[in-house]
């Protein structure tokens, strides 16, 4: 072992390092969310730590924070080897962390919200006295907010505020921040980075927790980035690196797998997406005119880092979701803001990105989760009944074409493992029919081997004629499957490629539009 | 995640070599097992209530055989028993549909007073002279519970659906609602000489017993088991139709599972949340309706010892199955009329309580298992 060896480096470095995990290991129920990571943060830096949805990086986050237990490395903060059981030790080691949802209680002021859970004051609140020191603390660190305002009267950015000044009241020296960008808006975003900033002249030390590249490059001076629970690149300078990099660092560029794949023939077009606008969940714009065209007989990708409007653009087309302006046509017909079940019935198959708690109901069987489409219809419809041996009938055959692994179509879905489970949404999406597939990571968190099953799945859908729109962050799996590539950022398309120029895509991934990197060219 | 709770919840004792250790169950347990815990449950519990019947200077053993003889011991007592378990089963299939798509109706109490109140209602509006034919009284005594309950059902269904108030306040307030409409017509309206209840029903109007027929079949004789027990058991026959094999309990059971896969899927949720609890509402009703013409044989003030509430206990225990709502049913009739054989020490109630307490609890066991694990492995 080379952990002597190791242990005299840390002692060496452990005078600039505040935070130091070695080999950090974390398993949940069939899946490895950290494998083998290390992770260092100076003293007075802003580190970012960069990676997908899934990635690991909340998971490691949540080990320093004391959340979880790894279950092998070791962490040592100020160079000496820490064991948290609670968050508790975490703060009392210096350590705090902001999520992304704020923990916090609407209905009582800034200040009783700081103090919730402290030993002081102990019974008489002294909210006067305390008010004060709150208000000293936010002048300190340049958070502006109101010690006496209820917290519902606060506006996001407000609340994200009180959470900081909630860690820094209790005295943490190294604030994980988890992707607090992702509720603010733009101008609020540019506030919060002058704060981070006046935090670390403080003398405090940030990790921040982000997928999006340009916040990255803007407000961190390292940069750690993990993929599939492992580290592709360990505290990399911002200054000596690009967007461009990173994003590859981020989704990975690995071997190419070998597709038997025929030369594309497209026919009508299926799906017109004309200049689309929505809004997100928090009511923010999230698609700001796209215009996208899919055809029968090819598979179209939509690349992209994750959050710059995939999933509100698939939740339109699919009808899960209202538009704000724009179109969606179907072969010529209007489908935006309309029914699910309209789209469904015009033969619109949709393999969401959330495969448990969007695309399966757990506790049902098998059957009843592959019959979830075609139970309207006869022949498992028959009138207000459902033909049951008809159904068991469709579900075994189901079951044997797509290899689906259960001992029973009886069995509940919530056993499958996440191959066998993307194989039943994938029967069911398939078993229609479709003239339009949406696809959203079909491969996300498969092993090898399901991986190719669902590509040689969506190519032979292609050779059936349907219109495919494969939205997924995996460049490699988009490159070697679709035959045109769109780019979002930010809720608008970037530009479309026909060849796989990786070098052209990861510009447009960071924000450039292709008109521009081609007037750069020439 | 659930790998924290394990965590969390292990005590590491440095000195003692073994720790208890509480995991959640990755597998499914066998199929005998959830019967197991459950009969095991029940013994703890008529254990520990056998202990303290001794504390209280009783014989454990002669008081458990002299409850299982009040309620089992005879045809008599089992037709009683029988009586008491059937508004049961109607109000327990009542919360179970309703619990089935996670809608918390807590109103079967008021629905089942409300079906008392339709059912009073076509006798003693008279929407049907007294004269009239069995026949026809019945089924329009039935028709008008459920209506009655399902109506009561409908107003907190639509206010769930269209504004999205909370149905287990708004079903537990409409509730004293109903009590309280209930009252007002038997103090005031269908009032009998100054009495808080309304007339005797006539005979035509009354569901036919066992007993009517000791003049052809003798060992009918006494026995009170009346119509109501066919309702409720072709109600749970219903229900399970509905659950397992029609198009609309397979919506029920995809919404009440994952309400996202449902959207997903293309159902009208604010529909089916109407539609349910108006189901849920009529079976309330056709209990309410079944207890006044099966029993009561006249609108009164108190027809329920709280059956509405009961139901949801019921169907929780009968892990919403509706022919386990059966079963449950008659097990708590016959504490119900245990309890009031010995009164008025209250033992039933307490082992009542004690019983339900240790199947609930049991539950834990279906979803973590328990384990015992030396200090040495756990490092």
């Amino acid at each position: 072992m080379t952990n002597t060896q190791e242990n005299k480096d840390h002692t060496r470095k452990s005078e600039d390092l505040v935070v130091d995990m070695r080999g950090i290991v974390k398993r949940f129920p069939g899946v490895l969310a950290n494998d083998l990571v290390d992770f260092e943060l100076r003293r007075g830096e802003i580190h970012a730590l960069l990676g997908e949805n899934g990635a690991g990086k909340s998971t490691l986050m949540n080990i320093l924070a004391g959340l979880y237990r790894p279950d092998a490395g070791v962490i040592l903060i100020n160079g000496k080897p820490v064991t948290f059981s609670s968050p508790r030790d975490a703060i009392e080691a210096g350590i705090g962390m902001v999520h992304q949802h704020f923990m916090l209680v609407p209905s009582q002021s800034v200040t009783e919200n700081i103090l919730l859970g402290l030993d002081k004051p102990r019974f008489r609140l002294h909210l006067n006295e305390y008010h004060q020191i709150v208000a000293d603390l936010s002048e300190r660190f340049g958070l502006k907010v109101d010690p006496r305002a209820k917290v519902w009267q606060l506006s996001v950015g407000e609340q994200q505020r009180v959470e900081i000044l909630k860690m820094l009241y209790r005295g943490a020296q190294v604030l994980i921040m988890d992707e607090p960008t992702a509720v603010l808006a733009p101008q609020e975003i540019e506030g919060l980075f002058e704060t981070l900033r006046s935090m670390v002249k403080e003398g405090k030390s940030l990790i921040f927790i982000s997928h999006k590249l340009q916040e990255v490059m803007a407000i961190a001076d390292r940069v750690s980035v993990l993929r599939r629970g492992k580290v592709t690149a360990v505290s990399l300078k911002t200054k000596e690196t690009d967007r461009n990099e990173l994003a590859k660092l981020m989704v990975g560029r690995e071997v190419l797998f070998f597709l038997d794949k025929s030369p594309c023939k497209p026919g009508e077009i299926v799906l017109d997406v004309d200049n689309l606008q929505a809004q997100n969940d928090k009511g923010l714009a999230a698609l700001r005119g796209v215009t996208m065209q899919v055809r029968a007989g090819e598979i179209v990708g939509l690349a992209g880092v994750a959050g710059n409007g995939q999933r509100e653009l698939a939740q339109v087309i699919t009808g899960l979701r209202g538009c704000t302006g724009g179109h969606v046509r179907l072969r010529g017909e209007e489908i935006s803001n309309s029914p699910v079940r309209l789209g469904i019935s015009k033969g619109v198959a949709y393999i969401p990105e959330d495969r448990a708690q969007v695309g399966t109901a757990p506790n049902l069987s098998v059957t009843d989760n592959l019959i979830m489409k075609s139970y309207r219809r006869p022949p498992i419809a028959r009138g207000w009944m459902i033909d049951t041996s008809e159904a068991t009938h469709f579900a075994t055959q189901l079951k044997e074409t797509y290899d689906i692994m259960v001992p029973s179509v009886e069995t509940p879905v919530r056993l499958l493992s996440g191959g066998n489970l993307q194989r039943v949404i994938l029967a069911r999406e398939i078993s229609g029919k479709p003239s339009l597939m949406v696809a959203m990571q079909p491969t996300r968190g498969l092993d090898v081997g399901a991986i190719e099953g669902v590509h040689r799945i969506l190519l032979e859908q292609r050779e059936a004629g349907a219109a495919i729109l494969l939205i997924s962050e995996e460049l490699e799996e988009l490159l070697s499957l679709s035959d045109r590539i769109y780019v979002i950022y930010e809720g608008k398309i970037m530009g479309e490629m026909q060849d796989s120029d990786i070098d052209k895509i990861g510009l447009m991934m960071t924000g450039t539009p292709l008109d521009q990197i081609r007037a750069k060219g020439a | 995640m659930s790998d924290s709770l394990s965590s969390t919840h292990a005590p590491t004792r440095r000195r003692f070599p073994y720790s208890i250790r509480i995991e959640p169950r990755l597998k499914e347990p066998p199929r005998w097992y959830p019967f197991a815990i459950s009969i095991g449950a029940i013994v703890l519990a008529l254990m520990a209530g056998g202990v303290i019947i001794f504390l209280a200077g009783g014989d454990p053993l002669r008081s458990y055989v002299h409850i299982a003889k009040a309620s089992f011991g005879s045809l008599g007592v089992f037709s009683d028993t029988i009586v008491k378990a059937t508004p049961l089963i109607l109000v327990g299939l009542a919360c179970a549909i309703a619990f089935r798509m996670r809608l918390w109706n807590i109103g079967a109490e008021g629905q089942f007073f409300l079906g008392a109140f339709g059912a009073s209602a076509v006798v003693l509006t008279p929407l049907l002279p007294p004269d009239t034919s069995p026949w026809i009284f019945i089924p329009a005594m039935m028709l008008a519970g459920i209506l009655a309950g399902a109506l009561w059902g409908f107003i907190p269904g639509y206010l769930k659906a269209r504004f999205n108030v909370n149905e287990i306040i708004s079903t537990l307030m409409m509730n004293y609602i109903a009590v309280a409409w209930n009252n007002f017509f038997i103090y005031a309206v269908w009032s009998e000489g100054g009495f808080q209840m309304s007339h005797v029903f006539p005979k035509s109007a009354w569901l036919p017993r066992l007993a009517d027929y000791a003049k052809e079949i003798p060992i009918f004789r006494g026995l009170t088991t009346h119509l109501g027990l066919l309702m409720g058991l072709g109600a749970a026959v219903v229900v399970w139709f509905v659950l397992y094999r029609s198009r609309w309990g397979y919506e029920i059971r995809l919404i009440g599972d994952n309400p996202n896969a449902a959207r997903y899927a293309g159902l009208n949720i604010t529909r089916n949340v109407v539609l349910v609890m108006m189901f849920s509402g009529a079976l309330a009703g056709l209990a309410g309706m079944s207890e006044i013409t099966g029993v009561v044989h006249r609108l009164q003030g108190s027809i329920s010892p709280g059956y509405g509430f009961t139901g949801i206990i019921i169907a929780w225990l009968a892990k919403l199955n509706p022919f386990a709502v059966v079963l449950v049913s008659v097990f708590f009739g016959a504490l119900i009329l245990a309890g009031r054989e010995i009164q008025p020490s209250g033992i039933p109630k307490m082992i009542q309580g004690i019983i339900l307490v240790c199947l609930i609890a049991s539950d834990f066991l279906l979803r973590y298992r328990i384990r015992i694990v030396r200090q040495a492995e756990e490092a």
